[in-house]
Parts: C-alpha cells; sequence; structure tokens
C-alpha cells in the first residue's frame, strides 16, 4: 500500500521487524517432526538458517509462517525424525 | 542425548529475511550477531543481505545498519566509527558486512584504506564465490573449476580459468591484529572466533563461507553438509591469524575434494582429470598453510 | 579578526569555525592546503574533530556519509577528477538526506590534464541533489561554508551542500577576510542535532530498498527540500548580515542591474573582474550591470526571470560546456525567461575553460556585443571565446 510522501521518512529508514514477510509462502517442501524419535539434540534449531525453530522443552517447534522449507534441518538431525513432505501432501 | 545448545541462545534476527531457502549468508548473519550482542552497528553495501532484510520498512535484525553502496564498505567503517569517537561513544562494535565481490573485487580499495588506518571494527567477507545477488557473475573469489553465468561451460572455454584470490593472505599482509576463516558447519568455531575478534582494537577480519544452493547449484539441505566437506576436504580450511600468528583451528579429515565438488552442479562438468588437478592445488595450499603454522607467521 | 588568507586556508577556517566533528578527505591539486590546514587545527587541538586521511575521494565521501548518519557534523573538501569519483556517492548523499558540506575547487578535467580552474567538475553534478553555491572572494567561501551548515541542517531542507570557489584565482590568491569569533558563530549554528541518526539501542536500517509504488515519494520529498531551500538560503543569509554585518547577494547577486540595458550572467571569480569592468562601462556611458548566479542548485528562476523582464539583452558566461547543448547556465538562465512577456535577446559565451585567463578586455567585448545583438538579434546563439582559429578577436 502506496503511502503518502507526508506519512514517509526522509529517506527509507527500516524499522518493522521483518516478520511482516510470511515467508512460509514460499514452501515447497514443509518438514514435519516426529517428536517420538527426537533425541532434543538441538542441531535442527543451531542450523536453521532462517531461525524459525524454538525449542520448547528442548524439542523444535517449527514457525511454519516463516519456514522456507530448505530442509537443512531434515538432512542435519542425527535421528532423522524431520521428514519433508510435499506441501498439500499429509 | 538431550543437549544443551552448543552456542548462545539468544537471536539477534527476525524471522522474515527475504533470503533463499537454505541461504548460508542467513546462517553467516545469525551466528556473527550470537557473537557480537546488541551493541553493534553493521555497514551492509550492494549484495544478497542489501535485500534481505526486506522491503523498506522491514529489517530482519535487532541491530543498526547502514546500507552503504558496493565498494564503500571500509570507508563506512571508518565514518562510523569516526562519529562515534567524536561523540565519546564507546563499547560499540562497528562492523562491515559484504560479499566476495564487494570485498575482493569492487571494495578492496575501501577495505584496504580502512585496515592501514586501524580503523577499530569488524569486516566479515561473507563468500560465496560468485557475484549471487545479480545472479551468479564470476568475482575474484569464484574457485578455478566453477562454472557461472560470465564462465559458461562451453566447447571453447568452458569454466573459471583462474584461480580464487587469497583474501587472507592479503589481510594477514596489512599486519592485521586479528583474521580468521569461519564455517557455517562449525558455529562453535565460528562464534568462538567472533567473540575473540570482538575483544581486539583495530582491524578484525573474518572470512565466512557461505554456501548458496541457487549459485551453487545444489539442493538447499545440504548446505551445511558442504560447508562441512569444505572444511574437511581442506578446500576451505579453518584457521587464524592472531598478531601475524598462523593457527589452524580445525585439521579436518582431508577427504577427497570430490565428494565437496559432487553435491555442486557448478562443478558437475569437471572431467577426473581437472578434480584431479583442483586436488593437487588443494594439496598444495594445504601443505603451504601447515608450513605457515609451523613457521609461525 | 582580519587575516589576509588564501580561499583554501578561508575554506579550513570556515570548516574550523563551523566546529566539523568528522573530515574525510583526500588530496588532490588545489585543494591540497585545505585538508593540510585542517590536519594541523586537529593535531594542534585547535579543532575538536576525528580527521580521517582516506585513500580515495569516493571514499572520503562515504566516510562522511556514515559519520553523519551517526549525528556528526561532517566536512571534506575536493577538486576536479576527486569530486567526479564522487559522484555515485555524491547522490547517496543527498537521498540519505544528510547535510555533508564540502568545498569544491572547481578545476578542469582531464584530458587534456589540467589543473586550472573551469566549471567542468560541478556543473556535472548539478543533478546530484546538492546545494551548489559559487563563491567569488575568499570571504564569501568562509561565510558561505558557515551559512550552508545552517541552511542544510534545517528539519525542513536536510540536504548536502558543495560551496565552490575558482583553481588557484581563488584557492591560492590571499585576500583579507575577517575571522569571526567562535562565540558569535556558536550563537549562530547551533550543534547539528538530527532526528534520527544511527546509535545503538535503535535496530534502524538507513537507506533500505524500496519498491517502485513507494519510490517516487522519497524522490519528491528530497524535491521539496530542494525547493524549501530557496527562501532558507535567503533567510539564512540575512540572520547571518544581523550577526556578522556581512552579506553576499542570495542566490543572485545583481550588481548595477536596476536601469541596466544589458546584463552579464556569471558565477564565480569572474563575477571580481566584471564588476570592474560594469564601472569602467558606465563611466563611459553604458548602461550594463551583473548578475552573478550564487546559488546555481536551487537556480535562481524567479530572480533571472525578474531580471529578463527589464532588460533587452542578457549574455550568459559558462566557464563549462555541456557538449550537444549549451553552457548550462544558459539553458538554465533562457529556461528561466521562457516565460516573460517581453524576452531579452539571450546569448552564451563559453570562456575561460581550463584556466584560460579571462580578462577585462574580453568582457568589455562581450558586453559590446550583447549590446549589438540585444538591438539585432543574435546570430550564434553560442559562442566560443577567444579561441584561435576563430575568426572573431577577443583580445
Amino acid at each position: 500500500m502506496t503511502k503518502s510522501y507526508e506519512e514517509i521518512p526522509l529517506t527509507p529508514i527500516s524499522d518493522t521487524p521483518s516478520t511482516i514477510n510470511l515467508t512460509g509462502y514460499w514452501r515447497v517442501m514443509r518438514p514435519v517432526v516426529d517428536k517420538s524419535k527426537c533425541k532434543k539434540c538441538t542441531i535442527c534449531w543451531k542450523f536453521c538458517p532462517d531461525g524459525v525453530i524454538k525449542l520448547v522443552d528442548g524439542e523444535p517447534v517449527i514457525d511454519l509462517q516463516y519456514c522456507k522449507g530448505c530442509g537443512v534441518c531434515s538432512f542435519e538431525c542425527p535421528a532423522k525424525c524431520i521428514i519433508m513432505v510435499k506441501e498439500g501432501d499429509l | 542425548m538431550m543437549g544443551k545448545p552448543t552456542i548462545p541462545e539468544p537471536e539477534f534476527t527476525f524471522p522474515g529475511s527475504t533470503g533463499c531457502p537454505g541461504c548460508g549468508a542467513n546462517l553467516v548473519m545469525r551466528y556473527l550477531l550470537k557473537g557480537l550482542g546488541e551493541r553493534t552497528i553493521l555497514s551492509i553495501p550492494a549484495c544478497c543481505w542489501a535485500v534481505m532484510p526486506g522491503y523498506w520498512p522491514s529489517n530482519c535484525l535487532k541491530v543498526p545498519l547502514l546500507y552503504t553502496a558496493f565498494e564503500a564498505t571500509g570507508a563506512a567503517m571508518s565514518g562510523l566509527r569516526a562519529a562515534l569517537d567524536a561523540k565519546g561513544i564507546k563499547d560499540v562494535t562497528i562492523v562491515g558486512f559484504a560479499g566476495d565481490g564487494g570485498t575482493v573485487d569492487i571494495g578492496l580499495q575501501a577495505m584496504s584504506g580502512a585496515a592501514e588506518r586501524r580503523t577499530d571494527g569488524i569486516y566479515v567477507m561473507y563468500d560465496n564465490e560468485a557475484y549471487m545477488n545479480t545472479g551468479i557473475q564470476r568475482s575474484g573469489s569464484t574457485p578455478w573449476g566453477a562454472w557461472t553465468t560470465t564462465t559458461p561451460v562451453g566447447s571453447t572455454h568452458g569454466f573459471k580459468h583462474e584461480a580464487k584470490k587469497d583474501i587472507m593472505a592479503i589481510m594477514q599482509a596489512h599486519r592485521i591484529p586479528y583474521a580468521a576463516t569461519v564455517s557455517v558447519a562449525h558455529p562453535e568455531d565460528f562464534i568462538k572466533k567472533v567473540v575473540k575478534a570482538r575483544e581486539v582494537k583495530g582491524f578484525r577480519f573474518i572470512h565466512a563461507m557461505s554456501p548458496c544452493p541457487p549459485g551453487w547449484r545444489m539442493n538447499p539441505m545440504h548446505i551445511v553438509e558442504v560447508a562441512r566437506l569444505a572444511v574437511d576436504t581442506h578446500a576451505f580450511p579453518l584457521y587464524e591469524i592472531e598478531n601475524g600468528k598462523v593457527r589452524i583451528t580445525r585439521k579436518g579429515k582431508g577427504t577427497p575434494v570430490s565428494e565437496y565438488l559432487k553435491f555442486q552442479g557448478r562443478f558437475s562438468h569437471l572431467t577426473d582429470a581437472e578434480i584431479a588437478s583442483i586436488q593437487k592445488t588443494i594439496d598444495e595450499n594445504w601443505q603451504m598453510l601447515l608450513a605457515k603454522e609451523t613457521s609461525g607467521t | 579578526m582580519r587575516e589576509v588568507m588564501t580561499g583554501n586556508y578561508a575554506s579550513a577556517y570556515g570548516a574550523k569555525l563551523a566546529r566539523a566533528e568528522v573530515i574525510a578527505a583526500y588530496p588532490i591539486t588545489p585543494q591540497t592546503s585545505i585538508v593540510e590546514k585542517l590536519a594541523d587545527f586537529v593535531t594542534t587541538g585547535e579543532l575538536k574533530a576525528q580527521f580521517i586521511p582516506v585513500e580515495s575521494e569516493h571514499s572520503a565521501m562515504a566516510a562522511c556519509i556514515a559519520a553523519e548518519t551517526a549525528g556528526a557534523r561532517t566536512y571534506t573538501a575536493t577538486s576536479s577528477h576527486g569530486l567526479t569519483l564522487m559522484h555515485e556517492v555524491l547522490i547517496w548523499a543527498s537521498g540519505a538526506r544528510l547535510p555533508i558540506v564540502m568545498t569544491n575547487v572547481s578545476r578542469a578535467m582531464a584530458p587534456p590534464w589540467s589543473v586550472w580552474v573551469d566549471h567542468m567538475d560541478s556543473i556535472a553534478q548539478r543533478d546530484t541533489g546538492w546545494l551548489q553555491f559559487f563563491c567569488q572572494s575568499n570571504q564569501e567561501v568562509l561565510d558561505t561554508i558557515i551559512m550552508a551548515y545552517k541552511v542544510c541542517e534545517s528539519s525542513g531542507i536536510m540536504l548536502p551542500a558543495m560551496v565552490i570557489m575558482d583553481a588557484f584565482i581563488q584557492s591560492h590568491t590571499s585576500e583579507p577576510v575577517d575571522l569571526p569569533d567562535q562565540e558569535l558563530v556558536d550563537s549562530f549554528l547551533p550543534p547539528y542535532s538530527p532526528d534520527l541518526k544511527i546509535e545503538v539501542g535503535k535496530p534502524m536500517g538507513f537507506g533500505s530498498l524500496v519498491k517502485p509504488d513507494q519510490y517516487m515519494e522519497f524522490r519528491y520529498k528530497a524535491m521539496l527540500g530542494m525547493k524549501a531551500a530557496r527562501d532558507r538560503v535567503l533567510r539564512v543569509e540575512r540572520e547571518f548580515k544581523s550577526i556578522f554585518g556581512r552579506e553576499h547577494g542570495g542566490l543572485l547577486e545583481r550588481y548595477e542591474c536596476d536601469d541596466a540595458d544589458v546584463v552579464l550572467v556569471a558565477a564565480g571569480s569572474v563575477a571580481a573582474t566584471a564588476k570592474d569592468v560594469v564601472d569602467s562601462m558606465r563611466a563611459k556611458g553604458h548602461r550594463v550591470g551583473l548578475a552573478r548566479i550564487r546559488s546555481f542548485r536551487p537556480f535562481p528562476h524567479d530572480e533571472i526571470r525578474a531580471l529578463a523582464g527589464k532588460v533587452e539583452g542578457m549574455a550568459v558566461l559558462d566557464r563549462s560546456y555541456t557538449f550537444g547543448a549549451a553552457g548550462a547556465m544558459f539553458t538554465e538562465a533562457r529556461a528561466s525567461a521562457y516565460s516573460v512577456q517581453k524576452r531579452p535577446v539571450m546569448k552564451n559565451y563559453i570562456a575561460g575553460l581550463g584556466g584560460r585567463d579571462i580578462t577585462p578586455r574580453i568582457l568589455e567585448r562581450i558586453f559590446e556585443d550583447i549590446q549589438v545583438v540585444s538591438r539585432r538579434g543574435a546570430e550564434d546563439e553560442v559562442e566560443w571565446v577567444d579561441v584561435a582559429g576563430l575568426q572573431r578577436r577577443w583580445r
């Protein structure tokens, strides 16, 4: 939505958290966590490029509003408890 | 096996960056800021990261950020530091954060100037080994053998035939107090070096390998594995140069380089002989690095 | 305190009196003694500032941009090839709305290599969004630097300014200059305190990517700033005069223009010579005048238009040439005069390139020529003055 010249600063100064960009819409493949296999090692959290994995009691909770579906968590998980499924399936 | 996180938990980036899925440069920023904390001011020139915070007014960083012209990162660091000094503001880390083209090519002069002036700041080069933001054109940091859109593979003269610029040696020649290579496959080592760099006065340099799925023609899920193999094969050794003294921080397994190359479509055209030639160069460079460590320089 | 000094020293004193906090500069002939003097001021502690000895003019401006964004008052000086190397970041400075003040010692561009005056370097930057002040005297250089900060740092303007003087003719020529008291300057020019600056604790990105649906509004705001600068320049100069007792002519200095039949429009040091020529020609009964463009950006459209309505001939002297068109001062002045009902005959004289002297004799001949063509009309609307091989003799 274009803002009036009167409502904008002199120069583009960005002060709004990027959480306005719902990058989850980009996703083609979706990570699905099998919590029964999770060893709570936190490696998925460590390597998430977008920092969209939160640790809740050591277990990963992936914020699908922002997850782009790159699959790094799935590949790096030593317990192989994160599988990538096509969006729309499952 | 439940473990505690091996890297600091606070995040200094918001989700919603417009970097590609599996962007190595996103990880570089994430780890960097975990090491530096919030008393940091970044300056970023034209590069992927000039776009990744998002369109105005979006910002995925929890630290202030000054966008600057492509070749101006080093000068911007000097200007920011001078202003803080003029105002008597202390305990702020000034960081220049630029891509490989913005560092080894168009930004080399300004960075060299800032290093020579002993500007108090950390220059971070995230190295995706080509001009990725403009669409995969060769840079001075593209390795020998790689396909890019300006080193196309054809019947007459395929791929890049020139070696990657040794930016660490260039920075070592500036006699800066601290320089280090870091990898997204080894965040603990990465952050340790960043914290070390933060405590040093003067010009510091961090060379971060930053895998790029679209540019390297690879599956985004493999970026950490590829970065890991780069270290293990000695294609991208992890070391630091502290007051001129070289120290390798991870020796790697010496895995054959073909293991590293095979994940990446940008090397898929290479013949066995060409791969052997890359292996030879890597082995020679590794021996030179070992010798530097032994001799202390 | 009155001292005899060069234009370059006057410039350095201007930056010192304005209390520049960060100075980033790279040496180029004939600007060098400005930065040498400032380096002295900083080293002796006479000026509390950070001096950044950058490795290029591009970095000089880039460093000023960064420092100014962090809230410091910045200054730099350059010339010719240095200025044109800065081109990219000049546009950056205005787009970032940073009131940086810079001296440009206007010098010809190579090739042919030349270290002497002309205005091609400055004129080539006219679209960068910088205010551009052409000075005639060393005193004006000093005063204009101080005034420029006050003009530009106002929240309604927030654009950078270039204070221009002529290579050697001003930069290396000594004149008596009144150095105002620091206390008076401080009362005239308060410390720089922008509404927003980059600082820890405020995670904002300065200068980010903007989509086509929003870009024009930012440019429109910069246009408003430049437009507002017209009045602001006049107001600031009035205030300056009330404190320091001097003025330099606003956007367009008019000398003996009130009853003039023909006027010469020019900028820079040549105006001083032209004033003498006006005096001597008036003594002989010629009603001639001089209009000195002091502010090229913003351009004095209203002032030129008013003048054009009153005279029969207007000679515009350009110390540079825009290839494929004419001198830039001429094309702008002619555009300003277009809406006047009874337009004067206008003619462009290209003179003094690469340090060629523009002598009183040449100026007299230009006046004589415009007197003639104002009655008959001009055959050529652009004439190159004093070029060997051309038929007309100017000396």
